[in-house]
């Protein structure tokens, strides 16, 4: 009898629903890391990351995923898991990406997102450290002759909609008295296309993703950046679900490790070399020599050595996907403090 | 005859009606208290708080500031908007191709044939996504712009026509040469020596026409000034090649309707009116159609239903419709999540409840009456 099987399927899954309810509750109850456990038992992070934008994060032509977010995702799997493959990305859009991670979809997001005081606070989410810095960004053709964004008065600028992007154009437009007007997309593909086809005078995102958009037009060279950003500067991070402090705390501790190998001149090439002869106490306690910092933490030893080694430093990352080899986005304010950059790092001790 | 079910399959029944009211009732109450636990209670009172975003195309003034109440009006005329159009264009698009199917030239039935397979048998959005990009590649920019007669002109921008600048009588006629075009087929009706004055009643056009002309003060002509161009009114390519996507899809569905619902009317009723002389044209516009019409009007409504929803895929190609600016740009800049969803499911249930309301009022109208 269909009907009958039918009522006892949703019976089975009103079930399953309470079970799901309660295990989530009890886990809230506990103090140890619920999301780190949870990963451990999988033997696989869940990282939320862009559907595709060059720099951040992107499939290369094997289908693999590459990127600065993608190498931050890598690395937290290599420190937790002890291997940079055991990983699922799942690409979001900006529209849902913060729904996704509250619902517990994804173990943490990292996906180009400015970290801002409402979603710390309305959202609930934490914001453990940052990956990039950058600034709202206008990308023009050339032929228009702009050299201010405020010389873009009545034209039209191709953006993702659900963004901090909008807001921020809003507040110029009210603060200077000018209209820009906007042409909301979904996805970048298609706002890149409208963008490349004429249908807008410009594009605007954050620095690192306007870069990546001019290396996908038909003709880059005919695009240039306007010098002068708006909104400040945008510091750019992964995102956790508040409340899960252990968790948060290996999210911040890796990105620190990656900044603290650059700081210090590990690289892949040469941190075995370093761990064989280093007397540097700091270095020893970095690469797991000695201080026990990974139990600490809720890993082995060898996390942060494993990361200089599988993942390299920030300085390595950054090069591949926005350096030279990538993008050509010269490293500025993205660079370590000792050379002129803003990235510190607490000390390991 | 109906057969009375089992009793067991009653209890059956009533068990699942209970364990779907638990099952909703559950999930309701989780989405509940996870809203709660992170931004208080559900709340609609955002829809009076101002928003800070620009809305790109608009039937109605917008300014940055305005309430979220006021995007959503703005939203839903725009979705209407497109719905509206496209379901005429898929309509009448639709009928063209089901009777082509039925010709009996062999290219006039195969090119609706093809016309049908491809259309049917690609993905909407994939549909939606080539128009807007076609629109694209083929339009010149701004400044290359098509002159088309009358001052209206044609690039990438979109098309811009000249608009009307009312003058001080404008609130009283133009109202007034909406009301005589309204009033057409009634007039049409009208008896006047034994018979309804019939096309006499067109005689009010040119009358609302002249009603309209003297209620303009000037036209406003589309001119290039800075990037853009300024004056009259502009119809951008996210609304023309949405209107394509939806109404070219929709029109292969119908079209297979229409077909159906001619070959169900009796092969006797054809042959019964060419016996009494009546033309080819005049057999399918006077005695097939308006039988096949009862037939084609409930499956043709539940495609009007689908059109209305599918144009939240509007969303890919920057056209501001409900989907893309309120469950997108509103939700994030409110971050009231599940209200923003509630309200979208809220309006497009309104909205094809009242069109298959209508729908089905029509259908009881011309249903065939039993003598």
């Amino acid at each position: 009898m269909s009907l009958m099987r039918v009522g006892l399927a949703a019976c089975g899954l009103a079930f399953a629903g309470f079970l799901a309810c309660t295990d989530i509750a009890v886990a809230q109850d506990s103090l140890k890391s619920p999301t780190m456990d949870a990963i451990k038992k999988r033997d696989q992070l869940i990282c939320g990351v862009d559907t595709g934008i060059p720099g951040y994060a992107f499939q290369d032509s094997k289908g693999e995923w590459q990127g600065l977010d993608v190498a931050y995702c890598r690395a937290i799997a290599d420190a937790l898991l002890g291997s940079p493959t055991k990983v699922k990305f799942i690409g979001t859009t900006s529209k849902v990406r913060f729904s996704v991670l509250a619902s517990g979809e994804i173990d943490v997001l990292i996906r180009d997102s400015e970290l801002t005081f409402v979603r710390n606070t309305q959202l609930g989410l934490d914001e453990p450290a940052y990956n990039f810095y950058t600034a709202q960004t206008f990308m023009v053709r050339k032929s228009l002759n702009v050299t201010h964004a405020k010389e873009l008065n009545g034209a039209t600028i191709c953006l993702l909609t659900g963004t901090t992007l909008e807001t921020n154009i809003a507040d110029y437009n009210r603060a200077n008295g000018i209209t820009i007007k906007t042409l909301l997309f979904d996805k970048p593909e298609e706002a890149f296309a409208a963008a490349d086809a004429g249908r807008c005078d410009g594009y605007t995102d954050d620095g690192g993703s306007v870069a990546a958009a001019r290396s996908t037009m038909k003709k880059p060279d005919d695009w240039m950046f306007i010098p002068e950003t708006i909104g400040g500067l945008q510091p750019i991070g992964p995102y956790t679900r508040l409340g899960d402090q252990g968790w948060s705390r290996l999210v911040h501790w890796v990105q620190n490790a990656m900044i603290e190998g650059e700081l210090m001149g590990v690289t892949k090439a040469n941190v075995d070399q370093m761990k064989a002869s280093t007397k540097d106490p700091e270095m020893r306690r970095y690469l797991g020599l000695e201080g026990g910092f990974g139990v600490l933490l809720g890993v082995d030893n060898d996390w942060a050595y494993r990361i200089a080694k599988d993942i390299g430093n920030y300085g390595e990352v950054y090069e591949a996907y926005f350096g030279a080899q990538g993008l050509g986005l010269p490293r500025g304010m993205n660079n370590v403090y000792s050379k002129g950059g803003l990235f510190v790092t607490q000390s390991w001790h | 005859m109906t057969r009375r079910p089992s009793r067991r399959a009653r209890v059956a029944q009533w068990v699942l009606l209970g364990v779907v009211v638990a099952v909703v009732w559950f999930l309701g109450s989780i989405a509940a208290a996870t809203s709660a636990r992170r931004h208080g209670p559900l709340s609609f009172a955002y829809l009076a708080d101002p928003t800070n975003f620009d809305i790109p195309f608009r039937l109605i003034p917008w300014t940055i500031g305005d309430s979220y109440g006021r995007a959503l009006l703005v939203c839903v005329l725009n979705t209407l908007l497109v719905s509206a159009m496209s379901i005429v264009a898929a309509t009448l698009l639709g009928l063209l191709v089901g009777v082509m199917r039925l010709s009996t030239n062999w290219l006039v039935r195969n090119i609706a044939l093809g016309f049908i397979e491809l259309v049917r048998n690609t993905p909407q959005l994939v549909q939606i996504i080539f128009w807007y990009v076609a629109v694209l590649e083929t339009l010149p920019g701004p400044r290359q712009s098509i002159r088309l007669p009358f001052g209206a002109l044609l690039n990438i921008r979109g098309l811009y026509l000249p608009s009307f600048i009312a003058n001080d009588l404008a609130t009283a006629l133009w109202p007034l040469a909406l009301v005589l075009l309204l009033a057409v087929p009634f007039v049409w009706r009208v008896p006047f020596r034994d018979f309804p004055l019939g096309v006499k009643s067109f005689l009010l056009v040119p009358l609302a026409v002249l009603a309209f002309v003297a209620g303009i003060d000037h036209t406003d002509l589309p001119a290039m000034q800075g990037f853009n161009i300024a004056g009259g009114v502009q119809v951008v390519p996210e609304l023309v090649a949405l209107w394509a996507g939806l109404s070219i899809y929709a029109s292969a569905f119908i079209a297979e309707i229409v077909r159906a619902a001619i070959l169900s009317v009796h092969k006797g009723q054809r042959e019964a009116a060419l016996s009494l002389g009546l033309r080819p044209r005049q057999v399918l516009s006077k005695i097939v159609l308006p039988q096949a019409l009862r037939v084609m009007v409930p499956p043709t409504t539940s495609q009007y239903l689908n059109i209305i929803k599918s144009s939240s895929l509007g969303a890919a190609i920057a056209y501001p419709e409900l989907y893309e600016i309120f469950a997108g740009t509103a939700m994030m800049q409110s971050n009231r999540e599940i209200e923003s969803i509630a309200l979208l499911m809220g309006v497009f249930l309104s909205i094809n409840l009242v069109v298959s309301a209508f729908m089905n009022w029509y259908n009881h109208r011309i249903v065939l009456v039993g003598r």
